[in-house]
């Protein structure tokens, strides 16, 4: 059976991504231990709040250091929400710079639509072929948040999915070899996130 | 395209139970907040949202238990409200599964609370409920009340939604106590007002019968539309809603069956 490792460093709403996975038909475990974690499956970074807040909450659980070796074993990864901006390579917080875990190009900032946060559902332009939008690229997803990654230009390996709010056009989701990450909730996406979720624990298999 | 107009039924729970009548077919047990959050989320309800108004201790482990429950099953975002006072009520809700948290009482008693909630989970968790009606003595005509309307906290509506979105909520319930229960429209005038008043996104609570009432609502300027009476019922469904909404041409998420 598919293990994958939800990372538990004390971040949010837990509880609702381990059971989405878990219907996917994935056994999932919630844990905060560096060696669990590294040899599961898959890996899921959730994450809510502040960027600077998630990455010192990361960084007390040694989960940089875990993403990258991950990475570095060709063992895939998936990002959801403020654990897909933390993998960017720094947040801007009211000017504060914060260094992510640095393994995509792109800061995270502030998103400037005066309607903020950027909340509720909303479509998406996914890339052709995109593995993880198979069967949704024309769906609606929940988004919840006011910063995010606008401009690329992003390496050629680098698969990016956009969607678009008061103007603001930032990246929704990310595909990367082994690495996955979503600015959404695929968790709360209904029956859309559902099967994103199902099409990325496929890939683990 | 953008983000779609959210429409949004609400259940009151106590001592978890769904306590105003629901009246749907198909359904075992009617009183199960697990089931009907689930029925909802079948007929493509974008978000559901628990109304906690257990006054007993016992009451509220059992919504606790009720929140962890529908959060295995139901993959839409749940907000839940009713007696929140400050960070640990959240910390807790958030851990059996809720997404966004409603305060009120406890935010006017405490305004600071909010900037509590927002600092240690983000503003998106921190949903301001404000319970407002017509009170010509304020500044902008509206005015918050407490104890469901009966009771007059004396703060004007528009300073209190700009003063809590200062300290951190993150999204607006608005609930007139002029129009709920009536089912003959939304204040219009009073979500118009928000609206101007604060950028964070605003759901309007309240008096909606028909169709038509939820069109105006987000013409108005209403980011979400959340009713209990209409849906429970079964006096319009959510797809209806969905429906008027997409002919006037607002954007709205229509669920389909995916393989």
């Amino acid at each position: 059976m598919t293990l994958v490792a939800v990372l538990d460093y004390g971040s949010g709403n837990l509880h609702s991504a381990t059971r989405a996975l878990a219907a996917t038909g994935a056994e999932v475990v919630l844990t905060a231990d560096v060696d669990v974690a590294l040899a599961a499956d898959g890996l899921v970074v959730p994450g809510v709040g502040a960027f600077a807040a998630c990455m010192a909450g990361l960084e007390a659980v040694g989960g940089p250091a875990l993403i990258r070796e991950r990475l570095r074993l060709g063992r895939p990864v998936l990002g959801i929400c403020v654990g897909h901006q933390v993998l960017f390579t720094e947040g801007d917080e009211h000017g504060v710079l914060t260094p992510g875990v640095g393994v995509l190009p792109g800061r995270v900032a502030e998103l400037s639509s005066t309607r903020l946060p950027h909340m509720g559902w909303n479509t998406v332009e996914a890339p052709q072929g995109s593995v993880l939008f198979a069967g949704v690229a024309d769906e609606r997803f929940y988004f919840v948040h006011s910063y995010g990654v606008h401009a690329g230009p992003f390496p050629d390996d680098v698969s990016v999915t956009w969607v678009e709010h008061g103007g603001d056009r930032v990246v929704a989701a990310v595909e990367r070899g082994v690495l996955s990450s979503t600015q959404f909730h695929p968790e709360k996406s209904g029956a859309a996130g559902a099967r994103l979720l199902r099409n990325w624990v496929d890939t683990l298999a | 395209m953008s983000v779609a107009i959210r429409v949004i039924p609400c259940l009151d729970v106590d001592g978890g139970r769904v306590v105003k009548g629901v009246n749907f077919t198909n359904l075992r047990d009617a009183g199960d907040p697990v089931e009907l959050a689930r029925a909802y989320g079948d007929q493509g309800a974008d978000e559901v949202t628990f109304l906690d108004i257990s006054a007993s201790a016992d009451g509220r482990a059992t919504t606790y238990e009720m929140v962890t429950r529908t959060a295995e099953t139901v993959f839409i975002p749940l907000t839940v409200g009713g007696g929140v006072r400050g960070v640990d009520d959240v910390d807790r809700l958030l851990r059996c599964g809720a997404d966004k948290v409603g305060i009120n009482t406890g935010a006017i008693a405490r305004p600071q609370a909010i900037a509590e909630i927002a600092e240690r989970f983000g503003d998106q968790v921190v949903v301001l409920s404000v319970d407002a009606r017509r009170e010509p003595d304020q500044p902008s005509g509206f005015g918050v009340t407490t104890h469901g309307g009966r009771r007059s906290a004396g703060l004007d509506a528009l300073e209190w939604a700009r003063r809590a979105v200062d300290l951190g909520a993150g999204e607006i319930l608005l609930n007139s106590m002029d129009a709920d229960g009536t089912t003959a429209g939304f204040d219009l005038a009073m979500i118009e007002a928000v609206r101007a008043a604060v950028d964070v996104p605003l759901i309007a609570s309240g008096g909606a019968g028909t169709v038509q009432h939820f069109v105006d609502a987000a013409r108005v300027g209403a980011d979400a539309v959340l009713a209990a009476s209409v849906f429970h019922y079964g006096t319009l469904s959510i797809a209806q809603v969905k429906a008027g909404l997409a002919e006037a041409g607002f954007e709205v998420r229509i669920e389909r069956p995916i393989a």
